[in-house]
């Protein structure tokens, strides 16, 4: 069970988060202006890594607040959070 | 059989507190401090119960929580009864009953024993080879298999014991209270560090505390009393929170374990009532210390497992910590010294010990010569072939070894026993480490895995980080403390050592016989009778995975997860197959460590708290009129308030009724509602509703369809505009949490720049939905000041209103096609407004309905519900609701997915209505949709997602979805049910009122 550390709230148990998939996948602004396989590459394709992945969360039973974690797959590893809307920080 | 085989007053044992206790419903005693093992085995009894498979007698083989063999059912046939309990860790209360399990009629005589005269044909896979052919047979087979299966019996009775969880919060968590672990808890809490001690046993000082030889000494006094002082010393320190009886279970990441606090399992049923059985420790620690200690292996010879063999450590355990000697004529095997601690310890409390077979050449300590000097009779370079006796140990055959251990040589000597003690070397205790993902490395000179890669903040010290000996405990724990604590000056720096144990081991994992090794029978998994020769012939019918050879032979699959011989099938599966140990890897250590009980697993949430429910404002109305409940969510919602004798069907059809002929009352105060305000709300709304919303008139309500981004339908519900920038939306019960999720998620994520607020205020509100022809005549009496004119407040419109003093919303909006308004108002006076509404309804006789009406009603208008006639692959155009899907708006959640090559097809499943040639046939829910029966396979067109029969159509309507549903319209289908085909003609799926005329009348 993770120890993440909510970047509003600080260090919190794992059962207060919710796992929201992979991060950094922005909603085309023109999707009407896709093709199928442009609005199906944004709609289905995860990348799902061994190693480092970047996720979204979301304090869910605490500030409700969305947030980046960089997570290393392999070992459950956080290496640093970030708030939505930052770019993430160089390992 | 009732010999006293007590030997001297341990001081661990308190023998002026003598306890009795029952054994397979015969009258023993014991003493405070003993556990069911030492306290049969001081009552000479040996033979506990029988094996899983061929049923063999077996007895007690250790002293601990690896126990394969001693396990008992405990208080049989009451509802405490626990099965699988471990003999060697349960302490004896007045009046603790056992009984032997797995044996009918008796553990004497067990009429399953004959399948150890079977067990030639009763190989590794037998079930999955004998009872596949035919394969239909199963399950005839499978009624007699699950009746021999399974060692103790579950209660039948609920449990009446109370359990709880506890979090629990420190800098350091040392696991095991050995000497490593007191030295860890001394150097942690002295250091100022909050720190948790937990000990499976209930005493602290593990082995070393009943070490009193003088042969293990540090500072100069025998490491037992030295042990014994630290130990006084760490109960006063303050930051040190001690818990014995308290078994870490599992080890999860980020420092997480689960431990099981046993508070009460040692006491006299009669005094646990109304307090705690266990308690599940949920604890989070900064740091871990590992001080698990070790086990000590068995060795594998033909008939190593007769009531009598135990491991050697063991029986050192019971005389020296319970003063019971396990035999009068002992002999020890070893590869190692160990045997040799356990004979002197034997001799000292004057116990007869007979040989030891060592099977070691050209070995030398002072540990021998002590024993030598004694007269026991020691057979270097030798090994035990065989055993004798059935119910107990008789008799052992010896042979010398081969120079490369291979074989065996020479002739055959007979040893008379009635005790045999095995030691064939340590094993570190790493599962929990295994558990939170250490990787473990293969150490050759003694064949044992030991900590490498440590995941978290941990380390492992002492015997299971494989320093199994005094002297390299006493130098590298706390070198290893001072650096992982980051603490400058040890408590151990100036400490003197002597330890006089030769550490030199042979590790045979499989010992040589004089016999074919087919007729052997070298057990490795005691508890499921795997033996080694099931494990060479898994490898010879070709499974090379340890993970593979494990299931198929069972090895280490049984209660105790092979804590004994895991090592040794992993020992002769590299041996076999050619593989080095470090290579092959082990199999994986999964939690929990030992058993765990339900009722720890589950704490309080238990019955009514199994899974919390919500009740609304007006339940307890719904109660007292004796309403049927449904769980919708979270929720309990009134299902049908039948009346004295009503059927469901009777009531509903009644409900029904009334609510379009005259007046019904709902409770939708479960329904979600979601408060969104702020400048971009109207925006907001466009972009998560498929239809359009900025021209909505303030004091307008609107239906609203939302979908998820692969175009499919997630929600609906009507939302109404309170204000310029603030909306009301409500969503569907069961919905509600994910919709605000979901809304949340895109305002934070996608759109920061909405300015946009959402609040969730389901609980806010209680909501009372009045709807019938007679609907305003009952509103305008609970409110007489509202205008409720069609003019002034037509249907999908708003207004606030008072009732006394009390604000509440009315919107005039209809999910029964009826005339109809729903009052808002704060939840605490939602009860109040239901009566009032009831009050003034009784001239209409205004009938309360539930949620299966409800359904019924919409269902007539064929409004759809999200969740029963959508299955998220449903999309707004399948449903036939193109009407609410704006084409002028440039985007919203999923509409790019509308006409992806996939949703635009013509042949998805639609929403269809459906009636039934006999129009008294409801068909059921579920059933399938065909149009042709002959075809092999049957094609399946769709399934019915609604039925009911409508009372005030006179006839069954279903709603279904259909494959090209759309264009089937007037065709007739065909639902196959078991006993008769029914016939079906596809429909409109609006029923009553197609013109809506009702919502005005």
């Amino acid at each position: 069970m993770f120890l993440i550390n909510c970047p509003y709230c600080g260090e919190r148990d794992q059962s207060e988060f919710k796992a929201g998939g992979e991060a950094h996948i922005i909603r085309p602004k023109q999707p009407t202006e896709l093709s199928d396989d442009e609005w199906a590459e944004y709609l289905f394709m995860r990348k799902n890594i061994k190693g480092i992945q970047f996720e979204r969360w979301n304090h869910a039973h605490g500030c409700r607040k969305w947030f980046n974690i960089i997570r290393d797959t392999s070992n459950d590893e956080i290496k640093t959070v970030y708030k939505m809307g930052e770019s993430p920080p160089k390992l | 059989m009732s010999k006293n085989l007590r030997i001297n007053s341990s001081k661990f044992i308190d023998q002026t507190n003598r306890i009795s206790f029952i054994f397979n419903d015969k009258k023993y005693y014991g003493y405070k401090g003993d556990t069911l093992a030492s306290a049969l085995l001081a009552n000479n009894i040996h033979l506990i119960g029988r094996s899983f498979k061929y049923h063999r007698p077996r007895g007690i083989m250790t002293a601990g929580s690896e126990e394969p063999n001693a396990i008992v059912q405990l208080h049989k046939n009451t509802s405490r009864t626990e099965p699988n309990v471990r003999a060697t860790e349960i302490e004896i209360y007045e009046g603790l009953e056992a009984s032997s399990q797995n044996c009918w009629p008796s553990v004497n005589f067990d009429i399953g024993g004959i399948n150890n005269f079977f067990s030639p044909i009763l190989p590794a896979g037998f079930y999955y080879k004998t009872f596949m052919w035919p394969a239909n047979f199963w399950e005839k087979y499978e009624y007699f298999i699950r009746k021999s299966a399974g060692l103790g019996k579950s209660p039948t009775e609920p449990d009446p014991d109370i359990y709880e969880h506890r979090y629990i919060h420190c800098d350091v968590l040392i696991i095991g209270s050995g000497i490593s672990g007191i030295m860890a808890a001394k150097t942690s809490a002295k250091n100022g560090l909050k720190t948790l001690l937990v000990e499976e046993k209930p005493y602290l000082g593990g082995t070393t505390i009943y070490q009193n030889s003088e042969y293990f000494k540090i500072n100069n006094q025998t490491s037992g009393s030295w042990l014994e002082k630290e130990i006084n010393e760490i109960k006063k320190l303050k930051n040190l929170e001690i818990k014995t009886r308290t078994s870490v279970a599992a080890y999860h990441g980020y420092n997480f374990l689960l431990a099981k606090e046993n508070l009460t399992d040692h006491l006299p049923i009669e005094i646990r009532e109304k307090k705690i059985r266990h308690r599940l420790l949920k604890i989070r620690a900064k740091k871990v210390v590992n001080a698990t200690g070790s086990i000590e292996r068995p060795l594998i010879f033909d008939n190593n497992d007769r009531p009598g063999i135990f491991i050697s450590s063991a029986i050192k355990r019971y005389a020296d910590l319970y003063g019971v000697a396990c035999g009068e004529k002992n002999i020890l095997f070893t590869n190692n010294d160990s045997a040799y601690e356990t004979a002197i310890s034997l001799i000292q409390k004057g116990i007869n010990v007979k040989a030891i077979i060592d099977n070691r050449e050209n070995v030398d300590s002072k540990l021998i010569y002590e024993a030598e000097k004694n007269n026991i009779k020691i057979f270097k370079g030798f090994t035990v072939v065989d055993t004798s006796g059935y119910k107990r140990i008789k008799k052992i055959s010896i042979m010398q070894l081969s120079k490369d251990g291979q074989k065996v040589v020479g002739s055959k000597k007979n040893l008379h026993c009635d005790c045999l003690g095995v030691s064939g070397g340590w094993t570190p205790v790493v599962h929990l480490f295994t558990q939170s993902g250490g990787k473990l490395k293969f150490r050759e000179e003694d064949s044992v895995f030991i900590p490498n890669e440590f995941p978290s903040n941990q380390i492992s010290v002492g015997a299971c980080n494989g320093d199994f000996f005094l002297d390299e405990i006493l130098i590298n724990v706390p070198k290893s403390l001072q650096k992982f604590l980051k603490i400058k000056n040890s408590e151990y720096d100036n400490i003197e050592v002597s330890s006089f144990i030769n550490k030199s081991n042979r590790n045979i994992w499989l010992l040589p016989s004089d016999k074919t090794f087919g007729k052997t029978k070298p057990f490795v998994d005691y508890q499921n009778d795997a033996t080694a020769k099931d494990i060479k012939l898994a490898l010879r019918e070709g499974f090379r995975s340890i993970e593979h050879v494990k299931r198929y032979t069972t090895t280490g699959m049984g209660t105790d997860q092979g804590k004994l011989g895991n090592m040794h099938a992993l020992g002769i599966i590299s041996e076999t197959a050619g593989t080095k140990m470090g290579e092959l890897g082990t199999t994986t250590f999964r939690p929990p460590y030992t058993p765990l009980t339900f009722g720890t697993i589950v704490g309080r949430n238990v019955g009514e708290y199994f899974d919390i429910f919500r009740k609304t404002p007006i339940h307890n109305w719904h109660v007292k009129h004796k309403a049927e409940f449904e769980n919708v969510g979270q929720w309990k919602r009134a299902w049908y308030y039948p009346k004295e004798n009503e059927s469901m069907h009777e009531a509903v059809q009644r409900e029904s009724k009334a609510a379009r002929e005259s007046a019904g009352i709902l409770d939708a105060s479960t329904l979600g509602k979601i408060d969104i305000q702020g400048t971009d709300a109207s925006e907001f709304l466009n972009r998560v509703y498929t239809n359009a919303w900025s021209k909505l008139a303030v004091g307008k309500c609107r239906y609203g369809l939302m979908l998820n981004e692969d175009g499919m339908v997630y929600d609906d519900g009507v939302t109404t505009r309170l204000g310029e920038n603030h909306y009301i939306m409500t969503t569907t019960t069961g919905g509600a949490a994910n919709v605000m999720s979901k809304l949340e998620d895109y305002l934070q994520t996608e759109w920061p720049e909405l300015d946009v607020y959402l609040t969730s205020v389901t609980d806010h509100f209680a909501t009372v939905s009045v709807c019938g022809p007679n609907s305003k005549k009952i509103v305008s009496e609970v409110i007489p000041d509202l205008d409720l004119s069609d003019e002034s407040f037509p249907h999908m419109s708003f207004k606030n209103a008072k009732i006394g003093k009390i604000n509440c919303r009315v919107m005039r909006i209809s999910f029964t096609g009826e005339h109809s308004y729903e009052i808002n108002i704060q939840a605490n006076f939602g009860k109040s407004v239901w009566e009032k509404c009831m009050d003034a309804g009784k001239e209409f006789n205004i009938t309360p309905y539930g949620t299966e009406t409800m359904h019924l009603l919409r269902a007539e208008k064929g409004f759809i519900i999200v969740g029963q006639d959508t299955d998220a692959t449903m999309t707004p155009i399948d449903l036939q609701m193109d009407w609410i899907v704006s084409k002028k708006k440039y985007d919203f959640i999923g509409k790019r997915s509308l006409y992806r090559s996939d949703t635009i097809k013509e042949d998805r499943k639609q929403l269809v209505g459906l009636l039934t040639e006999n129009p008294n046939e409801v068909l059921e829910e579920g059933s399938q949709i065909v149009s042709d029966i002959n075809k092999s396979p049957i094609e399946m067109l769709g399934h019915v997602t609604s039925s009911y029969y409508s009372p005030n159509l006179n006839k069954s309507i279903a709603l279904g979805v259909i494959r090209g549903g759309k264009k089937m319209m007037g065709q007739r289908l065909i639902i196959p049910m078991e006993k008769k085909n029914i016939n079906v003609t596809v429909a409109d799926p609006v029923f009553l009122d197609k013109e809506n005329k009702r919502l005005n009348a």
